[in-house]
């Protein structure tokens, strides 16, 4: 199709895509007003069940824990994945990085940068490490936490560190970790099998009262987990990017 | 026993961990990571298998984390399975080791990622298969996703990969997200995530615009995946390019797990609560049928070998949903015995082209005339996998064809049934005649299906002088399989075992129960009268139809050129394809308009049939 | 108030579909198949949204306050996490499109067609 033919065949047809999406939206129960016995079922127990105060967080490594695996391995997959397709290919050779402008040489990292950057690198994977470790209590979990913990070692890249930031971030040890991660988060779900118990049931101490930094039993010790590896997938995702910045075909 | 529920999609997980941290100690021994992931694979397999003989008498469900309902309202996550679930589950678990076994040679040079991109590849699929809840269904889903991108594009060192890769990951992505909004659609209305528990809700409800909807939204995934028309224009260029051991997968579960997936949306959520039966009945026919045209048309008049074998799998696809849309246990059986034999035939020819790969770098079938006649075996395997493919009797394909069929006793869906089956089985059976046995003529030269097919330089690397065992014994294996399924099936007790299996699929009501109220259903209820799943005299003739037909044409396209009528040297057939062949361009931004365009008519029809 | 968010789906799955079909660049494209993923994640948790409804942390406020729906708010992580995924793997597939066909122009990228 040409350009034109497509632009029209698809206003049509994205026409009556709206027009199927508001007849389905008049069904909802308009906004507001959720009814459903889902939330409220867990609203009621989630707290005195699980002494995690986050509901969200239990949700996501309790309640529906299973889910979070899945979706675990789908980061875990993605990295593995970018490696095998953003691999040095036989024909190709790491270069110094080359301005592809040839009238000038690239400026170096300006010093305010460099040092705005090193200086924060610590305080981000304070904070990372922080919000990891609270999912049972607060809106930070495994997931946010390792986030930020990735963009630790990316501020090293920023300072104008790359070959630093490869140093310490070596693909195997990156792929070391991310798989332990995602490998201990089913393990701690097969522990439970080997326990008699279903797949992910919470046998660890629940702690005393709900809130505790120690409680919640299995909760805690998954989020640790899941930050571990999304901090190493992250990492390794952006790594394996900026890598392709310095490949030159040879 | 039960623990297998979780076991079978955990043990490949932990698996892949283990092998991505292991990695560079295993470098110079890669034997060990084929070895797990082989066995791995195998463990899967057998550990459904069981699964398979322990839900023949009733389903069964496993809660995670011990979340049981209570008073109907259920906030874990659930593994049900019946044996047509846990079988195609089985299904590809099978095929997963054929491939493993397979690649014993592959990727010298990108070791290690492979067997843990298979792996979690493996994992996405069985728990797609066994959960009984929508959003995990859409976990499963982009895990399997996600691997299958991966593993398209594992040798980006040409182009056609990225392409196949590129156009597979955008349209499947669009089809998962859509899919993702009818579940956040159902979500909003029922507050349940569970399918039992949605459709206790709309089977009590009257058919609502958002409900029909949120079907419509969720099944476009699923469409998308299962390469109907419309949605099926990615499925050429990605299992072309692939890497055989990966093509065999794609094509013998992967896209048919689309379809298990709107099979299951359909009678275990939305079908009470639809109505409508004959109507929804007609229109996936119609869709089912207009598949396996377009795709049989694509196929006769392609060269490049992998790719044909690829819309034969579109034409298929069209098949197995044109099964499925009969709504009759018979048809569903049909369609999963026609899966089973199809999976394996088709992966047996998909593992012989990989030999012809390994040893004489080409997948061009023009350039490969005649060449075939180095490999005496792989010819046989070939040969005996094509007639498989065209429905010679007794393999599985035929079976499942005729009781399809006979379900629907309708003389015109046999009518187009036959002229696929011949299309399809003509192409493949041409490849097998002219490059394993230099019969005829080689095929047409086309110059963009020659660039095309010589772009392929070969997946592997070393000792081209002979096949390896490694290489033969899985597609012997394979097409073995297939031919057993068949004869299998044929016995009584099997085959009424198939259709009570498929008739338990359908009891809606006894799904609800057996997952709600941990019911131990036996005894099922399901829409339509069961038929007798026999072997009939007209099923037989009409397979031998299709196979005589299928070889006087692979001979004709063949020998065309030496018949004296027509030696002005004008290819038949040429000009009816060629304005189709146009649709397929190969761009990403005409394959979305496709997409939404088929949601908005299927929309639409639906809008005006349900009211 | 009511159908405003409902709305907003709509528009942003039409805006996003649309750019990816008048795209002429790779990156535009997978910027676009985000917005869409981006509707998904608006819908959820409109759907899940109680008038007057707290946080479902109960950290500091009482167990049994009306709160919104956590199941909703769950889903979105598990969407974005997949989203984030999905778009890295395609963003090395755009890496590798520019290097093998020299452009990421959608239209020249047809290797296999026909």
């Amino acid at each position: 199709m040409t350009a034109r033919q497509r632009l029209w065949f698809f206003a049509i047809a994205a026409a009556g895509l709206v027009a199927c999406l508001l007849w389905a939206f008049t069904g909802l129960p308009g906004f507001g007003n959720y009814p459903g016995p889902y939330g409220q079922e867990i609203l009621r127990q989630a707290v005195a069940q699980t002494h995690a105060t986050g509901v969200v967080s239990a949700i996501n490594f309790e309640y529906r824990g299973f889910d979070t695996v899945g979706e675990e391995f789908i980061l875990f997959t993605a990295a593995a994945g970018m490696s095998v397709v953003l691999r040095r290919l036989r024909k190709e050779r790491q270069t110094e990085p080359v301005d592809e402008a040839k009238t000038r040489t690239i400026p170096a990292t300006s010093s305010a940068v460099r040092i705005a950057a090193l200086l924060l690198v610590g305080p981000t994977a304070v904070l990372g490490w922080w919000l990891a470790s609270h999912a049972q209590t607060s809106p930070s979990g495994g997931f946010q936490g390792g986030v930020i913990l990735a963009s630790a070692f990316i501020l090293i890249y920023l300072a104008g560190e790359f070959l630093t930031f490869r140093r310490l971030s070596p693909v195997a040890l990156l792929d070391a970790v991310e798989a332990a991660g995602a490998g201990g988060f089913v393990a701690i779900g097969l522990a439970a099998i080997a326990m008699n118990l279903p797949f992910l049931d919470n046998y660890l101490p629940l702690g005393q009262y709900p809130g505790a930094i120690s409680s919640s039993g299995t909760i805690a010790l998954i989020s640790f987990f899941v930050g571990i590896e999304v901090a190493a997938a992250f990492t390794a995702i952006i790594g394996e990017l900026l890598e392709q910045t310095l490949l030159r075909s040879a | 026993m039960d623990q297998l529920y979780a076991l079978s999609v955990t043990v490949p997980l932990v698996a892949a961990a283990a092998l991505l941290a292991t990695r560079p100690l295993f470098a110079r021994h890669r034997r060990v990571l084929d070895l797990v992931a082989a066995g791995v694979s195998a463990a899967v397999a057998v550990m459904l298998g069981f699964l398979v003989f322990r839900t023949s008498g009733a389903d069964s469900t496993y809660w995670f984390a011990g979340f049981r309902p209570s008073g109907g309202i259920v906030i874990g996550i659930d593994f049900e399975a019946g044996p047509l679930s846990a079988g195609l589950a089985c299904l590809g678990a099978v095929l997963m080791t054929a491939s493993m076994v397979f690649s014993w040679r592959y990727f010298p040079r990108a070791g290690g990622y492979f067997h843990v991109l298979m792996l979690t590849f493996l994992a996405g699929m069985t728990g797609f298969c066994l959960t009984g809840d929508v959003f995990d269904l859409f976990v499963w889903f982009e895990l399997m996703g996600v691997s299958a991108y991966a593993l398209t594009a594992y040798r980006p060192e040409e182009r056609g990969p990225i392409q196949g890769a590129l156009n597979f990951a955008i349209t499947n992505s669009v089809g998962a997200y859509l899919s993702l909004t009818g579940i956040a659609l159902i979500y909003g209305r029922t507050g349940a995530l569970n399918m039992a528990q949605i459709a206790a809700y709309v089977s009590h409800h009257p058919p609502s615009g958002l409900i029909v909807i949120a079907f419509l939204l969720i099944i476009t995934g699923l469409l998308v995946k299962g390469a109907i028309v419309p949605f099926h224009f990615w499925l050429a260029d990605a299992h072309a390019v692939a890497p055989t051991p990966v093509c065999v997968l794609f094509s013998g579960v992967m896209v048919e797990l689309g379809l298990y997936g709107i099979a299951r949306m359909y009678w275990s959520v939305f079908g009470t609560g639809l109505g409508h039966r004959a109507a929804i009945s007609h229109l996936f026919l119609a869709l089912g049928l207009l598949t396996a045209v377009v795709g049989a048309l694509f196929c006769f008049r392609e060269r490049h070998v992998k790719r044909l074998l690829a819309f034969s799998t579109i034409s298929h696809a069209g098949m197995f949903l044109a099964g499925f849309a009969l709504l009759t246990p018979l048809g569903l059986a049909g369609a999963a015995l026609y899966v089973t034999g199809h999976a394996f035939v088709k992966a047996a020819l998909f593992l012989a082209v990989g030999i012809v790969l390994h040893r004489l770098r080409s997948v061009n079938e023009t350039w490969l005339h005649g060449r075939g006649r180095r490999l005496p075996v792989t010819g046989v395997i070939f040969t005996v996998a094509a007639f498989g493919l065209a429905d010679l009797p007794p393999f599985g394909t035929f079976l499942g064809k005729g009781w399809i069929e006979d379900s629907a006793a309708a003389p015109w869906l046999t009518a187009i049934f036959i002229a696929c089956g011949v299309l399809v089985g003509g192409a493949v059976l041409r490849v097998a005649g002219g490059v394993f046995y230099g019969l005829g003529d080689p095929p047409g030269e086309d110059p963009q299906m020659a660039a095309e097919a010589n772009e392929e330089t070969g997946e592997t690397d070393e000792g081209r002088q002979r096949t390896p065992l490694s290489m033969l014994i899985p597609a012997a294996a394979l097409a073995a399989l297939g031919l057993a399924a068949g004869v299998a099936a044929m016995a009584p007790k099997i085959a009424a075992g198939i259709e009570a299996a498929a008739a338990r699929f359908q009891d809606q009501p006894a799904y609800i129960a057996t997952v709600l109220t941990s019911a131990h259903v036996t005894r099922v209820a399901p829409p339509y009268p069961v038929a007798p799943a026999d072997v009939t005299v007209g099923s037989v003739v009409t397979a031998l139809c299709s196979v005589l037909g299928a070889a006087a044409l692979a001979l004709a396209a063949l020998y065309w050129r030496r018949l004296p009528l027509l030696r002005r040297g004008y290819e038949p057939g040429a000009g009816l394809t060629v304005p189709i062949r146009r649709f397929q361009s190969g761009i990403i931004n005409d394959y979305i308009t496709w997409l939404v365009a088929g949601v908005a008519t299927l929309g639409g029809v639906l809008a005006l049939v349900i009211r | 108030m009511g159908i405003v968010p409902f709305l907003v789906v709509a528009w942003i799955i039409v805006a996003g579909l649309y750019g990816i079909v008048t795209s002429r660049d790779l990156i535009h494209t997978i910027v676009c198949l985000i917005v869409v993923q981006s509707s998904t994640y608006v819908l959820l948790l409109g759907v899940g949204y109680v008038t007057g409804g707290a946080a479902p942390y109960f950290w500091d406020i009482p167990v049994g306050t009306r709160a919104v729906d956590p199941v909703v708010q769950a889903l979105a992580l598990t969407d974005v996490v997949v989203e984030a995924a999905v778009t890295a793997l395609l963003l090395a597939f755009a890496v590798q499109a520019q290097k093998r066909f020299g452009t990421l122009d959608p239209s020249q990228l047809a290797e296999f067609k026909g």
